[in-house]
């Protein structure tokens, strides 16, 4: 990584403990439920960042993306697989160590599948299916890929709607704890769930994850890969001509940003013990693109920041009822008067003086 | 004899192209020898750029093959010919935007590297290795092209001549066995072109096949071996420079061009 | 399946295909002078039924309709103005975001206005337990009103663009705007002028669809989906495939509520949109060349 981004990475590390240490001496706390779904979000953010402002391709069904990650594993990891215990894709997973057994709240015996099986099982799907999506969907341009996206999107939501096995219009409850890291040694495991007990550990988790998160994807923009993603959103025909398989490196981070977004709702589902057909709205999928918009469209770390920050005053209610209003209007407004982020300002006047000076 | 049975560099075998009603390309063979300078020309309008985008793969010829190397190339995709050693320059030059010259280049290093998804993510040593091979390598393109000066400035804000040089760098980069060139002197002034010419030849002597589209006479005659004619989409003559400037027919349509 | 049955279907179909028809004439009227596809375009369907139900308490019927459909003009005219004019050579990414932004305000706005109630203008003519009958088919009046006034406006606007000055200038805008722009047409005010007819057009819609199907706060998105889905199954731009294509939408769900669960409706037009969008984009009546010679 470039020394620039390194320090940038640490000051973040940096920042996020203050944060929680801010949080610890002044009593707030519970500002740290908050901060952990914010981080979460970033991930989605920050994966469809990389497929819009670098690759240049729209999508508004990433909502999708998410809730495919957070209900497949919300629905492996809640639905009793007892009754079906004979069933040879059961017995399967059973013998390749997928399946756990735990016990509800009355006490009944519950056979689940465990959920880092879920978690990988949710993600590989989240994958094929961009992957499956992708291929013919890619092709398009513009509004008939924004069209196809938000089409998408809007079939997952129906979907989820009208499936009981997703819990139609009430989504999944009770979804289990995910031990991330068994207990080592002294060490406690690292869970991630709603216990109030694990708020802490829980904070840093999903900040660890965003920051991993981060970290490849700056990576990948200063690659073969994203030299090749940055090309092809310049000019395809001249992309190719130097050899970039442009159809390949179009699905294929489309793929990537499905991923960090299904792996975000499935952190998440785990976190909220439950998820619902709200976070697979068009809505939810119109919100990611305007935070990626407001932090500007080639601009990995003005999403992150934005992203985070805004998703953050929106979980703490401070747009109350205006709430998605408040992302319509921030949409419009980059859009008309920064389109390249509001962070892009600074940019901007360093950039006049460079011209001025020479 | 032994040149007669060599294996063309690439091969045209009555290319036809229509748009609609319109035969933008009608009847064309030729073939390009290895190790040769061909240049293609004609008057405004007489499918050269077209002619261009067939062999590229940008357009799929509407009859006809296209040989490279012995090896049928028509129907495949702009990038998979390219991936057997073709390369190509714009007309109307296609840097990319927010990138340096530098990185322009490297992108062109595209074919000779592998670094994918996984390995650019994690940064891993074999990838850390090839990038640092791409920058090396992208500098001394840069130098050969004599703008090694201007590796860090954004590509599309640089002169004219400066990005013609660039993009030239670029179809460099990956390393091709035959070079397309389309219309490399166009906006230049004569010295510039003079300077293209020394450097197209310079490409030649590297070993890389090229060849080109133009419209400046004095460019082609200079530093062709054998130059094609087309008018209307038709191939009208191909030969040596020094004929191809007796042949009554090639220069009725230069001059009736210029009586308009 | 009864004849009769089959009969019901067909009606169904051909009302709620007039309707989609409708919005992708919308689509197609923007789409035509700007190049934009305009998100929003299933706000003005909603916009227009909810003036017109706020309204009706105050004037009758057919007043409160054309109040309805000149307010919701009058908005059209000022989102362009607002957002869409003054941008120079904005990029499509730009406009498409744009437009959504300007959905979800509208939607916002009816949200705070309205609330999520669900609302409906009352039936033109009788209630909702009037009925005609055809033969052994049994129709309500609204099923006409709504095929009648589709009918009427497509034939209003093609009158519209083939023999009016300002319909045949928005043509020329569509052909070629550089041309048009050196024959001293104010494309600017074209544009301005295609968003006010598109929004009148989808607000008339809204009024005579909303005593069957109801109006709410967000009953536009689905509508602009499928309308798009239509204005691409006709091939963009073009206005009179886009009745047939409607059309066809229309009787497709209506015959596939026998086959699948109606929760999945919604799914079978973005389900054909996908596929459409895949097999053949430039639409099932529109030609590979001229797809391509538009810019997209």
């Amino acid at each position: 990584m470039k020394k620039k981004n390194s320090l940038k990475i640490l000051s973040l590390c940096g920042f996020v403990i203050a944060v929680q240490l801010l949080t610890l001496v002044t009593g707030t706390q519970y500002f740290l439920t908050q901060l952990t779904m914010s981080a979460y979000y970033g991930l989605v953010v920050i994966g469809l960042g990389v497929l819009m402002g670098y690759a240049g391709q729209i999508s508004i069904g990433h909502a999708g993306f998410f809730a495919i990650g957070g209900y497949l594993s919300a629905a492996l990891t809640t639905h009793n697989l007892l009754g079906v215990a004979e069933n040879p894709l059961v017995k399967l997973l059973d013998q390749v160590g997928f399946l756990a057994m735990s016990q509800d709240i009355y006490g009944d015996q519950l056979l689940t599948v465990s959920p880092w099986a879920a978690c990988l099982i949710a993600v590989g799907a989240a994958g094929l299916i961009a992957l499956v999506l992708g291929v013919p969907v890619l092709k398009l341009k513009g509004h008939y890929l924004a069209m196809a996206t938000l089409g998408f999107g809007t079939i997952i939501y129906r979907l989820l709607l009208a499936t009981p096995y997703f819990g139609e219009a009430d989504g999944i409850s009770d979804v289990p704890s995910f031990t991330i890291l068994p207990a080592l040694g002294s060490l406690p495991p690292i869970v991630i769930s709603g216990d109030f007990s694990l708020r802490v550990v829980n904070y840093y988790v999903a900040w660890g994850v965003l920051i991993i998160g981060m970290i490849l994807l700056l990576n990948l923009i200063d690659s073969r890969v994203g030299r090749a993603l940055r090309s092809l959103h310049s000019s395809e025909e001249a992309a190719e001509a130097v050899g970039v398989n442009t159809a390949g490196f179009k699905v294929g981070v489309f793929v990537l940003s499905a991923i960090f977004a299904a792996f975000a709702g499935v952190f998440i589902t785990h976190y909220n013990s439950g998820i619902g057909p709200s976070e697979a709205s068009v809505m939810k999928s119109v919100r990611y693109v305007a935070l990626v918009a407001v932090g500007g469209m080639t601009n990995l770390w003005g999403m992150l920041i934005m992203g985070v920050s805004l998703t953050f005053l929106s979980l703490r209610g401070v747009f109350g009822s205006m709430d998605d209003a408040v992302f319509g209007v921030i949409l419009i407004g980059v859009m008309l008067f920064a389109p390249n982020g509001v962070l892009s300002v600074r940019e901007f006047f360093v950039t006049r003086k460079k011209e001025t000076a020479e | 004899m032994s040149q007669q049975v060599q294996l063309p560099m690439l091969e045209l075998q009555s290319i036809h192209k229509t748009f609609g009603g319109l035969h933008a390309v009608n009847d064309v063979s030729f073939r390009v020898d290895p190790g040769a300078i061909k240049a293609v020309i004609g008057p405004n309008g007489a499918g050269k750029t077209t002619l261009f985008n067939l062999i590229a793969g940008n357009l799929p010829p509407s009859a006809g093959a296209i040989y490279f190397q012995g090896k049928a190339i028509h129907g495949k995709k702009p990038h998979q010919i390219a991936g057997l050693g073709m390369s190509r320059t714009f007309q109307n030059i296609k840097l990319f935007h927010g990138m340096t010259a530098l990185e322009c280049v490297m992108v062109g290093c595209h074919l000779r590297s592998k670094a994918g998804f996984i390995g650019g993510m994690l940064h891993l040593p074999g990838s850390r290795k090839e990038e640092q091979w791409i920058n090396k390598r992208s500098m001394e393109l840069l130098e050969l092209l004599e703008i090694a000066e201007y590796a860090d400035v954004e590509a599309t804000s640089l002169a004219f001549g400066q990005q013609r040089a660039v993009e030239l760098a670029r179809a460099l980069a990956s390393e091709p066995k035959l070079l397309l060139l389309d219309e490399p002197a166009a906006g230049l002034n004569i010295y510039e072109t003079a300077e293209v010419a020394r450097l197209i030849t310079k490409i030649r002597d590297m070993g890389i096949t090229v060849l080109l589209v133009e419209h400046d006479m004095s460019l082609v005659m200079e530093i062709s071996d054998e130059i094609v004619v087309l008018c209307f989409g038709e191939k009208i003559a191909e030969d040596v420079p020094a004929q191809i400037q007796k042949n009554p027919e090639v220069i009725s349509i230069y001059l009736g061009e210029d009586e308009q | 399946m009864t004849l009769d049955l089959f009969f019901q279907y067909l009606f169904a179909g051909i009302t709620y295909g007039s309707i989609y028809a409708i919005v992708a004439i919308g689509y197609n009227i923007i789409y035509n002078t700007t190049g934009i596809i305009n998100f929003a375009q299933g706000e003005f369907v909603m916009l227009g039924g909810m003036i017109a139900i706020t309204l009706l308490p105050l004037v009758p019927l057919p007043v409160a309709i054309a109040l309805a459909v000149g307010i919701t003009m009058l908005i059209g005219a000022v989102i362009e103005i607002l957002f869409i004019r003054w941008l120079e050579s904005p990029s499509v990414l730009r406009l498409i975001i744009i437009t959504i932004g300007i959905s979800i305000l509208l939607r916002e706005i009816a949200l705070h206005i309205w609330g999520e109630s669900i609302r409906s203008l009352p039936y033109f003519y009788g209630n909702e337990i009037t009925t005609f009958s055809v033969g052994s088919v049994h129709l309500s009046p609204q099923v006409l009103w709504v095929i009648a006034t589709c009918s009427v406006m497509v034939a209003g606007l093609s009158l519209f663009f083939k023999f009016t000055p300002t319909g045949r200038e928005m043509r020329a805008c569509s052909a070629n705007r550089t041309a048009a722009i050196l024959c001293g047409i104010s494309t600017r005010n074209m544009v301005t002028l295609s968003f006010m007819l598109s929004a009148g057009l989808g607000a008339l819609a809204g009024c005579v669809m909303s005593p069957i199907t109801y109006t709410q706060y967000d009953s536009g998105t689905g509508l602009a989906i499928k309308g798009f889905t239509v204005a691409i199954l006709g091939g963009l731009g073009n206005s009179m495939a886009a009745v047939a294509a409607g059309l066809l939408l229309g009787i497709i769900e209506a015959f596939s509520v026998s086959v699948v669960p109606l929760a999945f409706q919604d799914a079978i037009a973005i389900t054909l949109l996908l596929i459409i969008l895949f097999v053949k984009p430039h639409g099932i009546f529109g030609s590979g060349e001229a797809a391509r010679l538009k810019d997209f």
